[in-house]
C-alpha cells in the first residue's frame, strides 16, 4: 500500500511542464502544444470537453501538413500522429472518450485511397471530423436529452453530483420543456466543481440545494432520482467516473433510490475493471492542503516521512448500484454494454 | 440558621454573602444556595457548553465535558442544603435540565447527570438496607407481582448518605479519567501487522487506540478528512509524529478506498439506545461502504457517551451550522438563490455496526440496552 501510494507521488503542477517531458516540444504541432498546457493545467476538464479540444486541434494539425515526397498521407499522417499523442499522454493520461476519438481518426486516415489528392483527403479528413463531433456528441446530447425527460416528472427531486456537461444539459432542456423540479447538487473537495454546475443551473432558474458529499445521507431521505454522468463505461458493466460517485450510488441504493446514469456511446471502452485501485489517475496531492482559522496543518507534509496524501481522480461503479444507462442508442441496462460494443465494432468495419 | 429563598429577606441577614446573592441575573433559580461562587461557576459552564457548540469557542473533547459535569454535579452535592436524597434528586435535576438545555446535541452532559442520579438512588437504597436486588431493574414479573413499587420517596434522612454520595461521585470521576487508558489496552487484540486500518476525522479516543497499538505493531492508518472542517488532518498530523504511516484521503474517495482496507476504526459523538451512532457526518457512508465490501466496523466509544436517546425525533437529531463553510460568501451572486446545508451529525444504524470497544470491553451493539439499563434508571430517562 505505501508502495503504491508513494510510486504515485510524482505529478505535481507546479513544476513547468516542458521541462518534465521526453519529448522536446519544438517537434510537436503548436496547436498540440497548447491543447497539452490546456490539459495539464486544468484549463480544459470533463471530458466531452477534451474530447472536442482534442479534435479541434487534430484538424489544425491536418490542415497545416503537408505529404512529403516519396510518403502516403495514409501512413505518414498516422506515423506524424503518434508522438503528439504520447505528448498528449504525457501531459495529462487520455481518456476513455479521447482514446475513441483518435482509434476513429486513425481509422479514417488509414482509409484514405492512395489516388486521392492531398487536398481533396484533407478535406474529407476535416469533413469527417465534424461529422464525428457533430453525430457522437452533440446530437448523442439531444437524443439523451429527449429520452431522459421522459424519467423527469413533476415534483421531482433531482441529485446531481459534479459538473457533468451532459446532465447539466438534460436538466436545462426539461426545465424548458415546462418540467417542474427541483435539483440538489453535491460537491466535494478538492476540485469543487459541482459550484460550476450550480452557477449554470441558477442562472436558468431552477431551484437548486448545496451540499457537500459527507452529508449526502442527510439529504437523500429528500430525493427522488438520481442522475449522473459517466466519464467511460467498461466492458463489464462498471461505470468510470468522477471520484465520489461510486459512494453515492452507494447510499442512494441504501436508501433505495433510483440511480440514473446519462453516457454517449462514444465514451464506451473495452476495458474492464474491478476496483478504483488497479488503474487510476493521480491529482496533484497539494490540492487536498486548506488553511482554517489561519492554521495549515498539512503545510510540510513532505518533510514528514510517514505522512501521505492520495487526491484520486476517477473511481468505478459496479453495476448493482445503477439502475439504468440512458445512451443515444436508447435505456440500457449497465451489462449491456459489451453488446453495444459489439455492434458499434461490426458497423465500423 | 435558615437561608430563605427570597431575595428581600437575604438582604436583612448579616452574612454578606448575601448582597452578592441579590443581583443574580433573573434566570437562575433562586435556590438555598450557600455559596454564590457555585452559582458562578454554574453559570461559567452553561456559557462555555453554549459557545463550545456554535464551532467558535475552544473545542472541548467529550471526555472534559463529563468531568467538568461531574465535578460541578459533586459540588452541588455538597454545597446546596438538602435534607433528604429527594431534595438532592430535585435540585440535581433542576440543573441538569439547564444544562442539557444549554447545548442540546452535547449528550455527555445528561448522560453524566443520569450517571449521578442513579448513584443517589444506588446509596440511598444501602442506606435504607434495602438489597440489591430489590432495587433492580423492572422486570416484567416484579412488575405483575410487586404492584406498587416506586412508592418510593426518598424522603428518609441518613447522616451518612452525602459522605456517601460524594465518594461515589469521585470513584465515578476516576473512572472518568480512566476510559480513554482503558480503551487504548485492547488496541493490541484487534490490530496486527501490515493492517490497513480507515476512520474519518479526529476523535481522540482513537487515536490513544492507533498510538498504543502502534508500539508493538506496524499498520498503515488511511484517514478521510471529513469536509468541511478537514478535523482528519490534524488526525493525520498527529498519528504520523507517532511514527505510524498515515494517508488522507478526500471523502469522495471512500468507496473507492474501501477494497483495500482491513478495518475501519471509528469514535462517535454518541451511541444511542438502540445501538446506533449519532457521529461526525460522513460516518453513514463509511459504515455502507464497510458493510458492501464486508470489512468489520469497530466503534471505540467509553461508557460515558451511551444515551438513553432513541433516533427518533426529527427536530432534534440534527445540528447545523453555518452554511459558508460549504459555500463562502465569496460566491455571493448564487448565494441569495440556493439553499446550502451544512449538518454536523450522521445517524448510523446499529446493523452496519461490527463492535463495540469501550472501557468496560468489547460488546455487540444488540448488548447496548442491557449495559445501558445498568447504567441509568428508567425513571431518569427523561430528565
Amino acid at each position: 500500500m505505501k508502495q503504491m501510494v508513494r510510486s504515485f507521488l510524482t505529478y505535481s503542477r507546479k513544476a513547468p511542464l516542458t521541462q518534465q517531458l521526453s519529448i522536446p516540444s519544438a517537434v510537436i504541432h503548436p496547436a498540440i502544444v497548447r491543447l497539452g498546457l490546456q490539459y495539464s493545467q486544468g484549463i480544459v476538464a470533463g471530458s466531452n470537453a477534451r474530447s472536442i479540444a482534442l479534435l479541434h486541434a487534430f484538424k489544425q494539425v491536418i490542415s497545416d501538413y503537408t505529404t512529403p515526397s516519396n510518403e502516403e498521407l495514409s501512413r505518414d499522417l498516422v506515423n506524424k500522429l503518434k508522438p503528439y499523442i504520447s505528448f498528449l499522454n504525457q501531459c495529462r493520461p487520455l481518456s476513455a472518450s479521447m482514446g475513441n476519438a483518435i482509434k476513429y481518426i486513425k481509422k479514417e486516415i488509414s482509409n484514405i485511397p492512395s489516388q486521392f489528392k492531398e487536398d481533396d483527403a484533407k478535406k474529407k479528413l476535416l469533413n469527417c471530423i465534424e461529422c464525428f463531433i457533430e453525430e457522437k456528441i452533440v446530437l448523442a446530447a439531444k437524443a439523451i436529452a429527449k429520452s431522459s425527460i421522459e424519467k423527469i416528472n413533476d415534483g421531482d427531486v433531482i441529485l446531481v453530483y459534479g459538473c457533468s456537461s451532459l446532465v447539466n444539459h438534460i436538466l436545462c432542456e426539461a426545465f424548458e420543456k415546462g418540467r417542474k423540479f427541483r435539483v440538489i447538487v453535491v460537491d466535494s473537495r478538492p476540485r469543487l466543481e459541482g459550484r460550476e454546475a450550480l452557477r449554470r443551473l441558477v442562472q436558468k432558474g431552477i431551484s437548486c440545494t448545496y451540499v457537500l458529499i459527507s452529508a449526502v445521507s442527510y439529504i437523500l431521505p429528500e430525493v427522488s432520482k438520481v442522475f449522473l454522468g459517466a466519464h467511460a463505461l467498461l466492458a463489464n458493466g462498471y461505470v468510470m467516473s468522477r471520484v465520489g460517485t461510486s459512494q453515492i450510488a452507494l447510499v442512494a441504493k441504501a436508501f433505495n433510490v433510483p440511480v440514473l446514469v446519462c453516457c454517449e456511446t462514444y465514451k464506451f471502452c473495452e476495458r474492464v475493471q474491478t476496483d478504483s485501485f488497479v488503474s487510476n489517475e493521480l491529482d496533484d496531492p497539494d490540492d487536498l492542503i486548506v488553511t482554517r482559522k489561519g492554521e495549515t496543518q498539512l503545510k510540510d507534509w513532505q518533510q514528514v516521512p510517514r505522512l501521505g496524501l492520495l487526491n484520486l481522480v476517477y473511481d468505478v461503479t459496479p453495476p448493482d448500484f445503477v439502475d439504468l444507462v440512458i445512451t443515444d442508442l436508447g435505456m440500457i441496462p449497465c451489462t449491456s454494454v459489451p453488446v453495444v460494443l459489439r455492434v458499434k465494432n461490426v458497423d465500423l468495419l | 440558621h435558615k437561608i430563605t429563598s427570597s431575595c428581600k429577606h437575604e438582604a436583612t441577614l448579616s452574612s454578606t454573602n448575601q448582597k452578592a446573592a441579590c443581583s443574580r441575573s433573573p434566570g437562575t433559580m433562586p435556590g438555598p444556595y450557600r455559596e454564590t461562587d457555585l452559582t458562578e461557576k454554574v453559570e461559567a459552564f452553561l456559557s462555555d457548553l453554549k459557545r463550545g457548540g456554535s464551532g467558535t469557542g475552544p473545542l472541548r473533547g467529550s471526555a472534559e465535558t463529563a468531568r467538568e459535569t461531574t465535578a460541578l454535579l459533586r459540588r452541588i452535592t455538597a454545597q446546596v442544603r438538602w435534607s433528604s436524597a429527594g431534595d438532592l434528586m430535585e435540585v440535581i435535576r433542576k440543573e441538569g435540565r439547564r444544562m442539557s438545555a444549554a447545548q442540546p446535541s452535547e449528550t455527555t452532559v445528561g448522560n453524566m447527570i443520569r450517571r449521578v442520579l442513579k448513584i443517589i438512588r444506588e446509596e440511598y437504597a444501602r442506606s435504607r438496607g434495602s438489597s440489591e436486588e430489590a432495587d433492580q431493574q423492572e422486570s416484567l414479573h416484579k412488575l405483575l407481582t410487586s404492584g406498587g413499587l416506586s412508592e418510593e420517596n426518598f424522603r428518609q434522612y441518613f447522616t451518612a448518605l452525602k459522605a456517601n454520595v460524594i465518594e461515589a461521585i469521585n470513584e465515578l470521576l476516576t473512572e472518568l479519567e480512566g476510559t480513554t487508558d482503558n480503551i487504548a489496552m485492547q488496541a493490541l487484540e484487534h490490530i496486527h501487522s501490515n493492517e490497513v486500518i480507515m476512520t474519518i476525522g479526529r476523535s481522540r479516543t482513537v487515536e490513544a487506540f492507533l498510538k498504543d497499538a502502534a508500539r508493538k505493531r506496524k499498520f498503515h492508518v488511511i484517514v478521510a478528512e471529513c469536509a468541511p472542517f478537514c478535523q482528519g488532518h490534524e488526525m493525520a498530523t498527529s498519528l504520523s509524529k507517532d511514527g505510524i504511516e498515515t494517508t488522507v484521503i478526500t471523502d469522495a474517495a471512500i468507496f473507492a478506498v474501501m477494497s483495500r482496507v482491513n478495518k475501519v476504526i471509528i469514535g462517535t459523538q454518541t451511541v444511542l439506545a438502540n445501538g446506533g451512532l449519532r457521529a461526525v457526518n460522513g460516518t453513514h457512508t463509511l459504515a455502507l461502504a464497510a458493510k458492501h465490501h464486508s470489512t468489520p466496523l469497530i466503534v471505540c466509544a467509553p461508557m460515558f457517551k451511551l444515551s438513553p436517546q432513541f433516533p427518533n425525533e426529527e427536530d432534534t437529531f440534527h445540528k447545523f451550522v453555518s452554511p459558508h463553510e460549504v459555500l463562502p460568501f465569496t460566491e455571493g451572486e448564487i448565494l441569495s438563490k440556493v439553499n446550502v446545508h451544512c449538518p454536523v451529525f450522521d445517524y448510523v444504524p446499529p446493523e452496519l455496526i461490527t463492535l463495540f470497544i469501550s472501557n468496560i470491553g468489547g460488546h455487540a451493539p444488540s448488548y447496548i440496552y442491557r449495559l445501558m439499563s445498568e447504567l441509568y434508571h428508567p425513571e431518569d430517562h427523561e430528565l
